[in-house]
């Protein structure tokens, strides 16, 4: 079951949602809704899931209806149509103490601009959530202090916020958050008001966390890099409607259409692309029982290539062998490729970041092999198709 | 025009009528009670000997506001209001001030409050306000004499009407202008509308409030000698009197006793104010 269920949502601002929600069914535009009854759209039928321990990063310009669309979750908006079930329990039919017991214990909220209270300390702004549950104040200390060193800030718990740079306070708002230790943590551009660097370190931290906490994290960001950084997957919106939802080389490899292509397009895509999106699933192995040294020759010869893969019958990668010494064995009459076979070969996951390949395939007389983790065979990159496949994304090169 | 007068007057007449015919005998038992009060307190506030009692205000000034030179001022002033021979006014009217000042908050800031939360209550009480700040403030004391007779309390019930709308409305001010971003994290967080009142709205709007009150002690100390054309006595009494006989420079003393009592006032408060803002 997912943790996060949402269908068919949709939320209109304006006195008669029901009018706008029959024309936008009709089909109407949601800027021609807005020029012919005034009534804006918020979030227009928007269906995904999210899962258990998954970053989502719900990406847009401003004015997509992600904050709208994230603010429903909870029900700080109230949304006007649609199903949103968390852990199975429909949100918009809870009453007001439901919701309360939702919003104490299982979702925390971190916000783009920190929401410290001023006259409060460090201790007792971390200790909020779990004032408002009604935990007696040492306890709730307690806890609060235990989230303040989780986010590196042990020792401050006496100042007040102001006395915090922006980075340390959003700091706080996150232990905030977490002190609650809720499922689900809802992240409105947490680090959109921190300077690059900051917030860079800020990602990686929460990268940090989330490896440790394994918690559900719905987090907005206007931000590509950001979204690509930190997001399990992407939900892409646009005039309050979803256009894509996929992993982050999905997004970039496999852009939905030609508003997701221009979003993608200024991202270094060396650190996205991964040897699985740049490499041929290449057909022309030698098979190691089957293939001997002229079968092998006659398959470079047919693909035009000067270096064979061997894999074995359950597709595992044994070596390669060389046009010429190919040659050399066939003109000796051997039944065998066993000899030609050189298995000191390097390999790659598929995982491997794009930018790492350039430096693996620098001083490389031969292709790359991209094998699983069982060492099977997936598919070959050559420095050609590499660059190639680089400047068609049109990132670094 | 003026042939057809509609009733206006009348009207308010019959209703003021109406309403002492029917409430002035809890209205003149409340007078009797406040009169009590006032009298122990005035009386309890005399039998302090003066040296004691300005050394006392020094050291409390002191103690609020840590500033040396208000602390000085404020101990000469009163020496001053002394030396003129005007202390048992200025006690009589210190005592009105407080009492009616601590009425208008205890009205003033729950009704702010409510103001603030209630959309409908904002929309009712918002105009009244303006009525009540812009009627000249003698026309209070007219139904203020029916319901109390001449006296302390007819002072304070009109000090308390003029002087409250600052309290309501920098109240209800401070708490609208909570800014939006810690309102909505404090709903995210699953807070109740009370739970936001006290952890949130007053406290970051208590410097606001502060400056209402501050505004309703200053209004209350001017209606005070307003008020004693329907016998509050005390500074303003000495003026009164004063006016009557033509004794300008009597006149003006008890001014001064009364812009000493102020400033001291407002200062204080005014430093009690900001304090808490920083």
């Amino acid at each position: 079951m997912a943790k996060i269920y949402v269908e068919g949502l949709y939320k209109i601002f304006g006195p008669n949602p029901k009018k706008a929600l029959q024309m936008l069914s009709e089909g109407i535009t949601k800027d021609d809704i807005m020029a012919s009854i005034r009534h804006g759209v918020g979030v227009n039928n928007a269906t995904f899931e999210v899962h258990e321990g998954e970053i989502v990063v719900v990406m847009g310009l401003s004015g997509s209806g992600k904050s709208t669309l994230v603010r429903c979750l909870n029900r700080l908006i109230t949304p006007s149509a649609g199903k949103i079930l968390i852990d199975g329990r429909d949100v918009l039919t809870m009453d007001e103490d439901e919701l309360r017991q939702l919003r104490q214990r299982k979702m925390g909220m971190v916000f783009q601009n920190f929401a410290l209270f001023p006259h409060r300390t460090v201790l007792e702004n971390a200790a909020l959530g779990l004032e408002i549950q009604g935990m007696e104040r040492q306890e709730r200390l307690k806890l609060a202090d235990e989230a303040l060193s989780l986010v590196g800030l042990d020792g401050w718990g006496e100042s007040y916020p102001r006395q915090l740079s922006g980075g340390m306070q959003q700091r706080v708002g996150l232990a905030r958050a977490l002190a609650l230790s809720p499922d689900i943590l809802l992240m409105d551009e947490a680090f959109s008001a921190l300077d690059p660097l900051i917030r860079r370190d800020m990602q990686d931290e929460l990268i940090n966390l989330q490896e440790r906490m394994r918690k559900t994290i719905v987090f907005i960001s206007h931000d590509l890099d950001e979204a690509l950084k930190l997001g399990d997957r992407i939900i892409l919106m646009k005039d309050g409607a979803i256009v894509q939802i996929g992993t982050p080389e999905e997004i970039l490899t496999h852009p939905a259409d030609e508003y997701v292509a221009r979003f993608v397009e200024d991202v270094d895509i060396t650190k996205i692309m991964t040897a699985e999106s740049v490499m041929k699933h290449s057909e022309a192995v030698a098979y190691l029982r089957t293939d001997g040294p002229r079968a092998a020759l006659r398959k470079m010869r047919k693909h035009n290539i000067a270096h064979l893969f061997v894999v074995d019958h359950t597709h595992q990668l044994v070596g390669i062998v060389s046009a010429d010494s190919a040659a050399v064995l066939a003109q000796r009459g051997e039944g065998s490729l066993t000899e030609a076979i050189c298995t000191d070969i390097k390999t790659v996951f598929p995982g491997t970041p794009a930018q790492d390949l350039f430096g693996i395939m620098a001083d490389l007389p031969y292709p790359l092999a991209v094998v699983d983790e069982g060492n099977k065979f997936k598919g070959v990159i050559v420095r050609g198709t590499l660059v190639a496949a680089l400047a068609e994304r049109g990132g670094a090169a | 025009m003026s042939q057809y007068k509609l009733p206006v007057g009348e009207v308010i007449e019959t209703g003021i009528d109406f309403l002492v015919e029917h409430l002035s005998f809890i209205t003149k038992a409340s007078a009797k009670v406040v009169e009590t009060v006032l009298g122990a307190m005035e009386s309890g506030l005399l039998l302090v000997p003066i040296p004691v009692f300005i050394v006392l205000v020094g050291v409390g000034v002191w103690f609020l506001t840590k500033d040396r030179k208000l602390t000085v001022g404020s101990a000469l002033g009163l020496a001053l209001i002394w030396n003129m021979g005007l202390w048992a006014a200025t006690v009589s009217t210190l005592a009105l001030v407080v009492v009616a000042t601590l009425c208008a908050i205890a009205i003033g800031v729950p009704l702010g409050i409510c103001v603030a939360i209630s959309k409908g209550a904002y929309k009712v009480v918002m105009p009244i306000l303006d009525v009540m700040q812009t009627m000249p403030a003698f026309v209070y004391l007219i139904p203020a004499i029916p319901f109390f007779g001449l006296g302390k309390t007819a002072a304070i019930f009109s000090t308390v009407i003029f002087s409250m709308p600052p309290a309501i409305r920098f109240t209800c001010l401070g708490i609208r202008q909570i800014p939006a971003e810690l309102v909505e994290c404090s709903t995210a967080f699953g807070a109740t509308r009370m739970q936001r009142l006290f952890k949130l709205d007053l406290p970051l709007a208590s410097p606001t409030i502060m400056a209402g009150i501050n505004q309703t002690v200053m209004l209350a100390l001017s209606m005070v000698v307003i008020a004693s054309m329907i016998g509050a006595k005390g500074l303003g009494g000495e003026v009164w009197k004063a006016i009557q006989r033509l004794q300008m420079g009597r006149g003006f003393e008890a001014g001064i006793a009364i812009v000493i009592v102020a400033m001291i006032l407002d200062r204080v408060l005014q430093k009690l104010g900001t304090r808490k803002e920083n």
